[in-house]
């Protein structure tokens, strides 16, 4: 296989040279993310393929420009998987892309996210230097971890060439259990279930109804949905899924999609318009108008923040602001990796 | 902050010890500001004694709002500030610097709040380890990391060690478990990095945060999740006639499909020094020992131990026993638990490595430490987190003799190389600190330190906050190299 890496720097060092401004790009389907940007694209799609995979030591190695759905094979094969669950936005959603944009599915509060499975990565910072961090084992705290603080970045730090990631075991079984229930019932309820020592991977409520889902050993899994006493839904799996790609007719439409994190116990913000609560009440989508002041002081209420995550205005700040002195410690950190400022400026933040 | 940080004063105008007394003292509680030399004396160290500095001096604020006063002033004057907890840990990463003060959080020791149905806690960074899952035993919640420490280390030292546990393969490090933090950054502004969601936007600098070992900020605040306390917990300990078998057995495990809530090994060396201190039954004739902790509903625990037993047996296990109840459960942990003290008993002194492999080689590096067990002329004992691939070799040796000392530290250093060499890293859970600041150059090359220490430039531009500890500069790198990244000691051969 060729070098694709060194092409890379390459390609980074033209750029740095002619004074160009680079927008890392990988499957393109995260594009609608983030702020929109002028700059020239790098295409970093065509560095994709597994390198190295062992599933005794559940510890998967990557080009950053792999597809989920070539990853998701390969591990199917060993009966593991990425307990992340990331969503799917079309065929050609990479691993680079779903760690840059900390995508993580339904599962997230239970099985961890892509930040919190990422064992190592190798990147080209904005010298044009490789560069390794963290490596294949789980436990290291040799210097900072920069391999997790790539998460959310979005690509802002560097070119991620190479991604270790542990993955786990597939669970034995799968059930979803649904039931009519009002928004802030469910919310309690939610609550209550994920307190418990079951077998939960799964909590979210949409129109009126609230979905749990269940995974893990056969008897597990059959006694604690007797013990709930909540009717079994047919075609579980498929809406676990149509939840992670966001293709549910919530996600349809025009109107701004807003994304909440916050306590998961907080009530919803007092918005019109349609919510999906998902993660146990900890990650809230809410569809509608709205000015990002105003959102944002409605998550700080409820202990979180927001972001303007697909539709309206990508011209201005779509992310939850930072505290001055945050601020200031992300522009330092942003220079010490990326001094010229190459990678996706202006794509997490006007300032960054 | 000043984007630009510089200091307000010339190091030339620095303050000496009396007169920076005496500006604590105007706003901490004077018998807290600390400046004799009898009772400067037990900070001179954390748990690595061999590392010892007395400070220049040490304060123990009470509020949030002293420790900023605390960090004003020495960023004013560019005095080293080394941030410490109960000093438990085990890389000499709160030792003091001689011309700096030594920020101890003892006083932050209050649980502030506990929230059951969002299942989070929120403590002062003092808080012990083990007193989170005590308080939160009441809503039948624990908090997940587990050091082996856990009765005296702090949350506040956790987050700064990243620390693990024997729970770690299944419930994650410090970094898989906490929410967000409050901390003073170097020229004393309060920040807090994190929320109660599961993630905020904007780079994760609560990721840098977690294991930067007190170099890039003062935490005085964290909050934690929370995991509701499973139904039954069982283990199952069996012995191996070889390391070898019972390596392989740790591979059959997650073959299964099970992640175990503990999977801990030892040696021959260390199974007998642990029973003959604990008594806890341990099969003194194996070569090698396995405890494999199953938890979760007591269906699935049912079927977990029925699989494991079986693979056990499968690979060779010479003897097997499962605990019937909580009290035997805690009995076998008992000898694990104390494997370290009852090294005291075979050895006046031990040192603890901490280095990290992937699990297929478990085998071939055992075996080779043996190797140079033999070369060094000193005993290694061995007795580590099997399910995670952290290795933590005890080396036995006496202080007393001529030479011991400086034999252990290069045995070690070679063990870290064995397992960087091997695809692994320099420390899983203890931390570079000084200790290991030397094998820094093994697993990274010039540029990869060069980006490490612009990231703590990025936190602390004048590099005041526990100097010369975790990263090394390009300089020593370069020193470190040219020595092979080895103390010099003369090896033993024997005969």
């Amino acid at each position: 296989m060729p070098d694709i890496t060194k092409h890379l720097q390459q390609q980074i060092s033209e750029a740095r040279n002619q004074g160009h401004k680079l927008a890392i790009v990988g499957g393109g389907s995260k594009q609608f993310m983030g702020r929109k940007i002028n700059a020239e694209q790098l295409d970093v799609g065509g560095h994709s393929g597994i390198v190295d995979y062992q599933p005794l030591e559940l510890v998967l190695t990557v080009r950053a420009g792999t597809p989920l759905s070539e990853i998701e094979t390969a591990l199917a094969e060993k009966n593991q998987m990425l307990s992340f669950e990331p969503p799917y936005f079309g065929d050609r959603s990479t691993i680079g892309g779903t760690l840059a944009c900390n995508q993580s599915g339904p599962g997230r509060p239970w099985w961890n996210s892509v930040r919190d499975q990422v064992l190592g990565v190798n990147l080209i910072n904005g010298k044009g230097e490789r560069l390794r961090f963290g490596g294949q084992v789980m436990k290291n705290v040799a210097g900072y971890d920069v391999s997790r603080t790539q998460a959310g970045a979005m690509g802002t730090l560097g070119v991620m060439t190479e991604i270790s990631l542990k993955v786990l075991p597939r669970p034995a079984i799968t059930l979803t259990l649904s039931r009519e229930m009002e928004h802030s019932e469910a919310i309690r309820f939610m609550s209550a279930r994920a307190a418990e020592p079951k077998p939960l991977s799964g909590a979210c409520w949409l129109d009126g109804t609230l979905y749990l889902r269940l995974s893990g050993a056969h008897s597990a899994v059959e006694a604690t949905a007797k013990q709930w006493d909540i009717p079994v839904m047919a075609n579980g799996d498929t809406f676990w899924q149509q939840l992670r790609d966001q293709q549910l007719a919530f996600f349809a439409g025009e109107q701004p999609m807003w994304r909440f994190s916050i306590n998961s116990t907080a009530a919803t913000p007092s918005l019109k318009g349609p919510w999906l609560l998902d993660w146990a009440g900890s990650q809230r989508w809410y569809r509608g108008d709205g000015e990002m002041a105003t959102m944002e002081a409605h998550a700080e209420k409820a202990g979180g923040q927001v972001s303007l995550y697909r539709g309206g205005d990508r011209t201005g700040e779509v992310m939850h602001h930072q505290q001055p002195a945050l601020q200031a410690i992300q522009k330092r950190l942003k220079h010490s990796f990326d001094p010229d400022a190459l990678f996706n400026p202006g794509r997490l933040y006007s300032w960054l | 902050m000043n984007t630009d940080s510089k200091p307000l004063n010339t190091a030339a105008s620095k303050p000496g010890k009396a007169e920076l007394a005496k500006m604590f003292r105007e706003f901490i509680d004077p018998q807290f500001v600390i400046t004799d030399e009898e009772t400067l004396k037990p900070y001179e160290c954390d748990g690595l004694s061999m590392y010892c500095v007395m400070p220049l001096l040490v304060v123990l604020p009470e509020t949030v709002e002293q420790v900023q006063q605390v960090m004003r002033l020495c960023h004013q004057f560019g005095i080293p500030v080394v941030a410490r907890g109960a000093g438990t840990g085990l890389s000499a990463g709160a030792m003091p610097d001689a011309g700096g003060v030594v920020l101890s959080l003892a006083k932050f020791n209050r649980i502030l709040h506990i929230d059951p149905l969002a299942r989070s806690a929120r403590l002062q960074s003092g808080v012990r380890n083990l007193a989170i899952s005590e308080a939160a035993a009441d809503y039948g919640l624990y908090y997940g990391p587990d050091p082996s420490s856990q009765i005296a280390c702090t949350i506040g030292g956790n987050v700064g060690e990243n620390s693990g546990g024997v729970h770690c393969l299944k419930y994650g490090l410090t970094t898989h478990n906490i929410l967000s933090v409050e901390m003073v950054t170097v020229d004393g502004e309060r920040v807090v990095i994190g929320s109660d969601g599961l993630d905020t936007c904007g780079m994760d600098l609560l990721a840098l945060i977690t294991g930067s070992e007190g170099l890039l900020g003062i935490i005085t605040e964290v909050q934690v999740k929370l995991l509701p306390t499973p139904e039954i917990a069982r283990v199952v300990m069996a012995g191996f006639g070889t390391v070898d078998e019972a390596g392989a057995a740790v591979g059959g495990i997650i073959a299964q499909g099970i992640i175990p809530a503990g999977l801990e090994m030892m040696d021959s060396h260390a199974i007998i020094a642990v029973e003959a201190f604990t008594g806890a039954g341990y099969p003194v004739e194996a070569a090698a020992l396995l405890l494999c902790e199953v938890d979760g509903t007591k269906e699935e625990v049912q079927e977990h131990i029925e699989k494991a037993e079986a693979l056990f047996r499968d690979f060779g296990a010479t003897s097997i026993r499962t605990s019937k109840d909580d009290a035997e459960r805690a009995l076998i942990w008992k000898g694990r638990k104390n494997a370290f003290p009852a090294m005291g008993r075979i050895s006046p002194d031990y040192y603890c490595m901490d280095g990290t492999i992937p699990r297929a080689h478990l085998g071939q590096v055992l075996n080779e430490m043996q190797d140079m067990s033999k070369r060094f002329g000193l005993r290694v004992a061995n007795v580590f987190h099997a399910g995670d691939g952290n290795l933590h070799p005890l080396i036995l040796f006496d202080a007393n003799k001529e030479g011991e000392l400086a034999r252990a530290e290069a045995f070690g250093s070679d063990i870290l190389e064995l397992c960087v060499k091997v695809g692994g890293c320099i420390t899983g859970e203890h931390g570079v600190g000084v200790e290991k600041i030397r094998q820094m150059p093994m697993q990274f090359t010039d540029p990869e330190i060069e980006q490490l220490n612009a990231v703590k430039s990025a936190f602390d531009p004048q590099g005041t906050l526990n100097p010369g500890k975790g990263v090394p500069t390009l300089r020593n790198c370069q020193e470190y190299r040219a020595i092979n990244a080895k103390p010099q000691a003369p090896e033993v051969q024997h005969a």
